[in-house]
């Protein structure tokens, strides 16, 4: 057996091996974001500074790094998204004092800057859609990516709200089932899930600014070494053709 | 007439005439480049050293840049990282290239030491390259678990928590030497200032000193090939090795193309999947330490997981400590433990391949087991990988003896 | 395949080779070179520094920061602004005539935007000491009050201007500022409209 026939032999035994013992996920709803669409990026920057700013800080985001990157004016960022910082290069912070907001809750509300990061895009779209009532809850509703969460169902005039449906499973845990509307919000389920899509979105701008820049310059870099890859190959069969 | 070695002469006056009245630089340059003849045979796993060197080069230099702006200390290090990537001009370009560094470097490592395996490269006489290797490993292991507290995420804390207590297992000293280790009572801000004195100034001079010696001592032996065949038994007339050709130009120019080959893909993931899906820079290392909430699931980096899988896969604190160690090391006793009188693989027989085989499956699943949560079928495949993984080395003596090799030619065989 | 063809090809694509490379490496060192410029945190730090001088008494200096260096802003009274011309000969630039000391509108002879208000960083132009404030007029014929420097003895009247025969060269600096209202200094912003 010569060495490429093993190493393909070790490689298709260890795939096998992973697909067989991966382990199950809870299905997801996808966000289904687009980080380039720069209208969504900026609806969702209005939607956090008004729903989240609140409580949660971004406390690594710039104002005005983000102005420029979402292209807005100077005017139109004070205007519409500065509400209690007074210069443009402050960073955004909650309106709520964290020891007051550990008083009430619990603990702090964490830092928003990258939780997109941390806890992935899909992750957070279903938590902001997965609020459902719950009478024993202090904030009178749970959620089911986060069970016990001391956070309340801020979004509850946009969606309304909803119950969880569980089921049992084998060992006699609660696993969740669907969720059935209780109200209605003054949004339509689309509109909704559009409103949360474009605060997921903004929230994965926020955890990494840089993205979309990276991403450009890294087909220049890649170019770049092709053709330097090219000449360089040149070079070498060049100089080994002394060599018999 | 082909030209086999470069045209460097010995300056005859000038500039260069009166360093080398007082520096053996012309003579340096022709030992170690221009007059030292290596194997025409090299293939790509040929390669691995000299990249090696480059990501070396890359970590040091993206080094220095980060520990202009990041602060170690507790209160500040993760917002330090953070600035970095957003307010320091070009900062996440710098980070991106040392996490992705760090990873690669652990790549081209693992391929690297598997050259040697393949082609007997520790064999006698270059014993002293593969222990100064193996110090080299051991600093790089050493560098990365301290390069990994320093963004003081909460896999960064957790981690070093998990492994740092490891060291309380040893009987007797253990518990003073976990707290020497740290410095205080717990993982904390003296622990993190510490291992940024070990990870930015004491390892890296190790390490860089450690590179040279093993520079040193291969080009006293001479580099072996894929035929293990010795050139230096057959030289010409002019005492240059017939199957030899000089690093520069030949070796220079071939590694130039795997090298920018190397950076193609380097670039790919620094510009295009820098966190390469949570595996280079993990999920909850997005989250500050939290001294009271431990994440859900703690895994080291992936490179150090086959080692984490052996450590998992026995159920006693100190024993699961040392045969993690003895997996770690083992591989040292490498040239004393094959018994075949034949270096390469092209000439040995099928024993070794299937042990070599079963070695790559070991290590790779291992590496794969490392990252789960624990199950008890987990334990059970970590347990029988491990015993593959230490049969392979500690059944060598006798299977490597016991192989039929196959005649290995005198000269190498190059197909130009 | 000559020799000579072998040899100009391989010249051809050695240069070719260095050239890429060298290109290469200016283009990757450019972002290492560049991190070294202030960070969005430094220019955040680094940004105008508003000061309320409506309570400021004619005869009396504050000092503040900015950009982490001490800015004096000293409101002379009309006998301090007499006193100006008289120094006029003992200086080495009285008209201001080096242009990286202050912007536009401080060249003359009060080296301010308004003749009341002295805006100077207080940094003596010798090794960067930073002068104690000597106002009222001194016991010497040629001293007629302004800011003297310790750590060498350089003397500065009361517009800053450096006298002759001391070490320093230069007047101290006018930063950039303007008054957003009567009683309301920015300094570090440009002057644009007064």
């Amino acid at each position: 057996m010569d060495k490429a026939t093993m190493i393909a032999v070790a490689l298709a035994a260890l795939l096998a091996g992973s697909y067989v013992f991966s382990a199950t996920s809870i299905e997801l709803e996808s966000a289904d974001n687009d980080v380039g669409d720069v209208s969504s990026l900026q609806r969702g920057a209005r939607n956090f500074m008004n729903y989240c700013s609140g409580c949660h800080s971004a406390k690594y985001v710039r104002f005005n790094s983000m102005a420029d990157d979402l292209q807005l004016s100077e005017d139109q960022l004070i205007e519409n998204l500065m509400f209690n910082a007074e210069r443009t290069f402050e960073t955004i912070q909650a309106n709520m004092a964290a020891d007051d907001a550990a008083r009430w809750f619990g603990q702090t509300p964490p830092d928003m800057s990258l939780i997109a990061r941390a806890k992935t895009t899909d992750y957070i779209y279903n938590f902001l859609k997965g609020f459902y009532v719950d009478p024993a809850s202090p904030t009178g509703v749970d959620n089911r990516m986060l069970a016990g969460t001391s956070m309340p169902h801020v979004l509850w005039e946009l969606q309304g709200f909803q119950t969880g449906v569980f089921t049992e499973d084998a060992n006699g845990a609660s696993v969740f089932g669907h969720f059935e509307t209780l109200t209605s919000g003054s949004m339509s389920p689309e509109e909704f899930d559009g409103f949360v899509r474009d605060t997921v979105n903004f929230l994965e701008y926020i955890s990494e600014p840089i993205a979309s820049t990276r991403r450009a310059m890294g087909v220049w870099v890649l170019i770049f070494l092709a053709f330097f890859w090219v000449i360089a190959s040149m070079l070498k069969k060049q100089f080994w053709k002394d060599v018999t | 007439m082909a030209r086999i070695e470069s045209e460097i002469g010995v300056p005859k006056g000038g500039f260069m005439k009166w360093i080398d009245d007082r520096f053996p630089l012309t003579e340096t340059m022709q030992y170690h480049i221009t007059q030292y003849y290596a194997s025409k045979n090299f293939n790509w796993w040929y390669l691995f050293g000299v990249l090696a060197m480059v990501v070396l080069m890359i970590q040091l230099f993206t080094g220095i840049f980060l520990t202009m702006n990041y602060k170690p200390s507790a209160d500040e290090a993760f917002a330090s990282v953070e600035y970095i990537m957003r307010d320091v001009e070009w900062g996440w370009l710098i980070r991106y290239m040392h996490s992705t560094g760090a990873s690669f470097f652990f790549i081209v490592v693992y391929l690297h030491m598997f050259r040697a395996m393949l082609y007997g490269s520790y064999k006698k006489p270059r014993e002293l390259i593969w222990i100064i290797g193996m110090m080299i490993f051991f600093a790089l292991f050493a560098e990365a678990f301290s390069g990994y507290l320093l963004p003081w995420g909460q896999m960064s804390y957790w981690g070093a928590q998990v492994i740092i207590s490891l060291f309380g297992a040893i009987p007797a000293i253990g518990e003073t030497l976990v707290e020497y280790i740290r410095g205080d009572y717990s993982i904390s801000d003296i622990t993190l200032n510490r291992f940024f004195a070990l990870h930015v100034i004491l390892i890296p001079i190790a390490l860089i000193a450690l590179v040279f010696v093993h520079i040193v001592a291969l080009h006293h032996v001479g580099s072996s090939n894929p035929d293990g065949v010795e050139i230096k038994d057959h030289k010409g007339p002019d005492g240059i090795p017939l199957d030899g050709v000089a690093f520069h130009p030949y070796h220079t120019t071939k590694d130039l193309v795997g090298i920018i080959v190397f950076l193609m893909l380097f670039s790919a993931v620094v510009f295009f999947a820098p966190d390469l899906g949570g595996y280079f820079l993990e999920h909850a290392n997005f989250e500050a330490a939290n001294r009271m909430v431990t994440p859900e699931h703690i895994a080291p980096v992936w490179y150090f997981t086959p080692f984490y899988a052996i450590l998992r896969a026995v159920p006693d604190k100190l024993w699961g400590a040392v045969l993690m160690a003895s997996a770690v090391l083992l591989p040292l006793f490498l040239p004393w433990l094959d018994r075949s009188r034949v270096r390469s693989i092209r000439y040995r027989g099928w024993i070794y391949r299937l042990a070599l085989t079963l070695f790559v499956i070991s290590f790779a699943t291992l590496g794969w087991l490392g990252m789960q949560p624990v199950d008890s079928i987990y334990v059970i495949m970590s347990r029988i990988f491990s015993v593959v993984y230490f049969g392979f080395f500690l059944l060598m003596p006798y299977y490597t003896a016991i192989d039929k090799t196959k005649p290995v030619p005198d000269r190498v065989v190059y197909h130009g | 395949m000559t020799d000579d063809v072998d040899q100009k090809r391989r010249h051809f694509l050695t240069v070719a080779t260095a050239v890429t490379g060298g290109v290469g490496i200016a283009f990757a060192m450019y972002p290492f070179l560049a991190s070294l410029k202030p960070s969005a945190r430094a220019q955040a730090l680094g940004a105008p520094v508003e000061v309320p001088v409506g309570t400021l008494e004619p005869g009396e200096m504050i000092r503040v920061m900015w950009r982490g260096r001490v800015v004096f802003i000293l409101r002379r009274n009309e006998e301090m602004l007499s006193r100006l011309p008289l120094s006029t000969d003992l200086l080495v630039d009285p008209d201001s005539a080096k242009e990286d000391q202050q912007p536009e509108f401080a060249v003359n002879e009060y080296r301010s935007m308004k003749p009341e208000f002295l805006v100077v960083e207080g940094t003596c132009t010798h090794l960067g000491c930073a002068p104690i404030a000597q106002i009222d007029v001194g016991p010497a014929d040629d001293w007629f009050g302004g800011f003297f420097c310790p750590c060498h003895g350089s003397r500065f009247d009361l517009s800053g201007r450096v006298y002759k025969g001391v070490p320093a060269p230069d007047n101290l600096r006018v930063p950039p500022y303007r008054f957003i209202r009567e009683d309301l200094i920015m300094i570090g912003a440009d002057s644009g409209a007064a």
